[in-house]
C-alpha cells in the first residue's frame, strides 16, 4: 500500500518539476539583506549580481532571465518564509544572495527538498563544507574559515609571536579564530568574545594595551568593526600595534565609513579591486559608474555568481532544465572571474587563489585595499574531506 | 591586576554611566511624576545622535550642531507630549506601552526616511582627537570630555531640581501629583517641559555617543535597556538614584567585561576561563539588579524615602 502511493507522490512531483515555466524562462530568487544591521553586504551582493547580469546583456546562458529580490531582514524566520513563497507562487529555479550562515542553514532544508539550486554568493558555513554537503548547495565566494586562514598564514610568516584574538561571541566568531590559528602557530597574548550587539569596546582595548600584544587579529563584521576601528585609532594602538584581520573588517563598505583610522591594515581576502585583470578591471570601473561608489569584495561575489551560473547554463545547453544535466554543469565549470580563475572543489566550495591586501590612501583621497602578495594557490578549505559527495 | 589598568577600566565605566545617567535622568521623571511608562526614550537618543551627525557634517561646527540637536529633540519630545503622551497619563500602563513602541517603530522607520539605512558617525572635532596622559598610560581625550560633560550635566540637573522654582515644582509633582495641581500649578505644561527637558538629556547623551560609536538605526532600543536597569537600581523617581544606579551599572558592567575572564583565569584553564568570562560578564548588571531588587525592591535611592 505504501509504495504506490509515494510512487504517485513522486509522479506528482515530477510532473509538476517538469512543467515549463513560460518559454523557457530562467526564474533566479536573490534573497538577501536588504534593511536594518547588514544590508550593506545584501545590497552590494545584489547590485553586482545586477550588473553581472546586464554585461551578459540581461540574459544568463542566452535564456530570458527573471530575478525575483526579497528582503530577508537578517532573520532565519523571515529567511525561511519567503524561501517557501519564492518556491510555490515564484517557482525560481535557482536561489542566491543569501550572506549569513544561519539564515543559509535554515533555508538549506526546504531548497534541498523542493530541488531548487542554492547557490550562495556568501554564507559558506562549515557544514555544508563538510559532513552534510549538499548536492543542492553551492558557494561561489569561499569557505567561511578561508580568509581568516589566510590573514593567519601571513601573520606566521611576519614573524609576529604575541597575537591579541578577538571576536564576537557567536558560530562564525569561533570559526574565525579556529580557522586563523590553523594557520597561525605563534603566541596568543589574549582571546576575547564579546557578545554580538556591543558596540563600544573600550574596556577590551584597554586590557589589550596593557597585555602588550605585537600584532591584533579581529573578526568583527559590518558595524561592529566599524567601531571598534575608530576606537582602536581614538586610543592611539593604530600606529603602535598592527592590525590584522579577514576581508570582512576591511571591506569597502566598512573603509567608506572608518576612513583614514584603517590606512595600514592587512586583511586576507580572495578578490581585491585592483586584481590585474580584464574582467576585473571592467568590473570595477563600471561598477563605480553605475552605482557611484567603490565595490566591496561582496559585490564581486555577486558578479561572479552571475558568470558561474551564465557559464554552467551554457555548458548544459537545452538540457539546462534537466536539473542533473545542470548540476553536473555547475560541477565542472572553469571559468575566468574578476578574481581569476574559478572551479568548484568535489564539495561545491570554491578552489582558488588567496591573497594579502592592505588598506592605503590613495592619491585622489580614495581610502581602499591593495594587495601586497599572495598566500595561498590553489587553496582548498579544511572539511572538504569529511565531505562524502562525489568520491 | 595593574592599578593603571583598573584606573583606565574605572574611567570607562564612568564614562558609560554617565551617559546612562542623562537617559535615566530623563526616563526616571517621567515615570516617576507622570507614571508615564516611555519606551520611545530611545528614540531621543537616536535622533539626538542623527541630529548632531547631520549638522556636524552640514556646518562643521561641533558645538553649536550638537546644541542646535539638543534643542531640535527637545522640541520633538514636547510634540510626543502633546500629541501622544497627554492622551495616555490616566491609562492603563499596557497603553502606553503600546503606543510609545509604536512610537519606536515610527522613528526608526522616520529616521531610515531621512537619513538612509547605512550608520553614519559624528566626527568629533580635532581639540577632542588624541590621548592624555594619565599616570604615563595614554587616554582617549573624547572619553574624557564625554565624562566631564555628564557630570556637568549631573550639577546643572541637580542645581535645577535643587535651586529652582521648576525643580520644586518638579519634585512636588513627584511626590504628589494630585496636591500640586490643587494648589493652582498648570499640570500640563509642567509635564510638558518636563518631557522636553528628559528629550533633551537623551539627546546629549546620543550625541555624546556618536563620538565614539556608529550612529545607527536602532540604537536607542539597545541602551533603553540598562537605562531601564538604572531606574529600577536607582529607584522610580529618583534623580540622585539615577545618578548613583547609573555610575554603578556603568562600573560593574566595565569591571566585569574587564576583569571577569582574568579573575576566572585565576580558577580555571584559560580556554574555559575565556568562554565562561564572555558568557557571564554581560550577565553582570542584571546579578546586581537582581540582588537590588531581592534586598532592597524600592532602589537604592528612591524618591519617596
Amino acid at each position: 500500500m505504501k509504495r504506490p502511493f509515494s510512487l504517485a507522490l513522486a509522479a506528482c512531483a515530477l510532473v509538476f518539476a517538469g512543467t515549463p515555466v513560460g518559454a523557457q524562462e530562467l526564474r533566479i530568487g536573490m534573497l538577501t539583506t536588504l534593511s536594518g544591521p547588514g544590508s550593506g553586504l545584501g545590497i552590494d551582493i545584489r547590485d553586482g549580481f545586477r550588473l553581472g547580469i546586464e554585461h551578459l546583456g540581461g540574459k544568463l546562458g542566452g535564456l530570458e532571465t527573471v530575478v525575483v529580490e526579497a528582503d530577508d531582514e537578517r532573520k532565519p524566520d523571515v529567511a525561511v518564509q519567503k524561501t517557501d513563497e519564492m518556491i510555490s507562487r515564484e517557482r525560481i529555479y535557482i536561489m542566491t544572495g543569501q550572506v549569513w550562515s544561519n539564515l543559509a542553514l535554515a533555508m538549506m532544508p526546504t531548497l534541498a527538498r523542493n530541488q531548487v539550486f542554492f547557490i550562495s554568493p556568501n554564507a559558506g558555513p562549515s557544514q555544508l563544507a563538510g559532513k552534510q554537503c549538499n548536492p543542492w548547495f553551492f558557494n561561489t565566494a569561499w569557505q567561511n574559515d578561508n580568509n581568516h586562514e589566510a590573514t593567519g598564514a601571513y601573520v606566521q610568516k611576519r614573524g609576529f609571536n604575541r597575537v591579541y584574538l578577538l571576536a564576537p561571541n557567536y558560530p562564525a566568531g569561533h570559526d574565525s579564530l579556529n580557522g586563523f590559528k590553523r594557520y597561525y602557530k605563534g603566541g596568543i597574548a589574549g582571546e576575547v568574545y564579546t557578545p554580538l550587539e556591543q558596540m563600544d569596546y573600550a574596556a577590551e582595548i584597554a586590557n589589550l594595551r596593557a597585555a602588550q600584544p605585537d600584532a591584533v587579529f579581529f573578526f568583527l563584521p559590518g558595524g561592529l568593526g566599524i567601531n571598534f576601528i575608530k576606537q582602536y585609532a581614538q586610543a592611539g594602538l593604530k600606529d603602535r600595534i598592527p592590525l590584522f584581520g579577514p576581508a570582512f573588517s576591511f571591506s569597502q563598505d566598512i573603509l567608506q565609513a572608518v576612513g583614514e583610522a584603517a590606512v595600514g591594515a592587512y586583511n586576507g581576502a580572495q578578490w581585491s579591486p585592483d586584481l590585474p585583470n580584464e574582467l576585473n578591471r571592467k568590473f570595477v570601473d563600471s561598477f563605480k559608474q553605475t552605482y557611484g561608489r567603490l565595490p566591496s569584495l561582496y559585490a564581486s561575489q555577486g558578479y561572479d555568481t552571475a558568470l558561474v551560473i551564465d557559464a554552467a547554463l551554457r555548458s548544459a545547453g537545452d538540457k539546462w532544465m534537466d536539473k542533473a544535466t545542470f548540476r553536473l554543469a555547475l560541477e565542472k565549470v572553469v571559468l575566468e572571474t574578476t578574481r581569476g580563475a574559478f572551479r568548484f572543489n568535489r564539495n561545491h566550495f570554491p578552489v582558488q587563489d588567496y591573497y594579502i591586501r592592505q588598506v592605503v590612501k590613495l592619491e585622489d583621497g580614495t581610502i581602499t585595499n591593495r594587495i601586497v602578495e599572495k598566500i595561498f594557490e590553489d587553496h582548498e578549505d579544511a572539511y572538504v574531506q569529511e565531505c562524502p559527495m562525489n568520491r | 591586576m595593574d592599578p593603571l589598568l583598573l584606573l583606565q577600566q574605572t574611567l570607562n565605566g564612568l564614562q558609560l554611566g554617565v551617559m546612562l545617567f542623562l537617559m535615566a535622568a530623563g526616563l526616571t521623571l517621567i515615570f516617576g511624576i507622570m507614571d508615564f511608562i516611555n519606551l520611545a526614550h530611545g528614540a531621543f537618543y537616536m535622533l539626538g545622535a542623527y541630529l548632531a551627525a547631520w549638522l556636524a557634517g552640514l556646518f562643521d561646527a561641533f558645538v553649536p550642531s550638537v546644541a542646535v540637536a539638543l534643542l531640535l529633540t527637545a522640541i520633538v519630545g514636547f510634540l510626543v507630549e502633546l500629541v501622544v503622551a497627554r492622551e495616555l497619563y490616566r491609562r492603563d500602563h499596557l497603553y502606553q506601552v503600546l503606543a510609545t513602541f509604536g512610537l519606536v517603530l515610527f522613528f526608526d522607520e522616520l529616521v531610515k526616511l531621512l537619513f538612509g539605512p547605512q550608520p553614519i558617525f559624528l566626527e568629533p572635532p580635532p581639540w577632542l582627537e588624541g590621548q592624555v596622559e594619565l599616570f604615563g598610560a595614554p587616554y582617549p581625550v573624547v572619553r574624557l570630555a564625554i565624562i566631564a560633560t555628564g557630570l556637568a550635566s549631573a550639577v546643572f540637573l541637580w542645581w535645577l531640581i535643587a535651586r529652582t522654582r521648576l525643580g520644586m515644582l518638579i519634585r512636588a509633582g513627584a511626590d504628589n501629583r494630585e496636591m500640586v495641581q490643587a494648589l493652582g500649578v498648570d499640570i500640563a505644561t509642567l509635564f510638558a517641559l518636563v518631557f522636553a527637558l528628559g528629550a533633551a538629556f537623551a539627546a546629549l547623551a546620543g550625541a555624546m555617543a556618536g563620538t565614539i560609536v556608529a550612529v545607527r538605526i536602532g540604537m536607542g532600543e539597545e541602551i533603553l535597556i540598562l537605562t531601564f536597569v538604572v531606574v529600577v537600581v536607582g529607584g522610580i523617581g529618583s534623580i540622585r538614584g539615577a545618578f548613583v544606579g547609573a555610575l554603578l551599572v556603568g562600573l560593574v558592567d566595565t569591571w566585569g567585561r574587564a576583569l571577569l575572564p582574568g579573575l576566572l583565569g585565576l580558577v580555571f584553564e584559560r580556554s574555559v576561563a575565556d568562554a565562561a568570562g564572555a558568557a557571564l560578564a554581560p550577565m553582570a548588571i542584571y546579578v546586581l539588579m537582581a540582588l537590588v531588587l531581592a534586598f532592597r525592591p524600592q532602589g537604592l535611592l528612591p524618591a519617596r524615602g
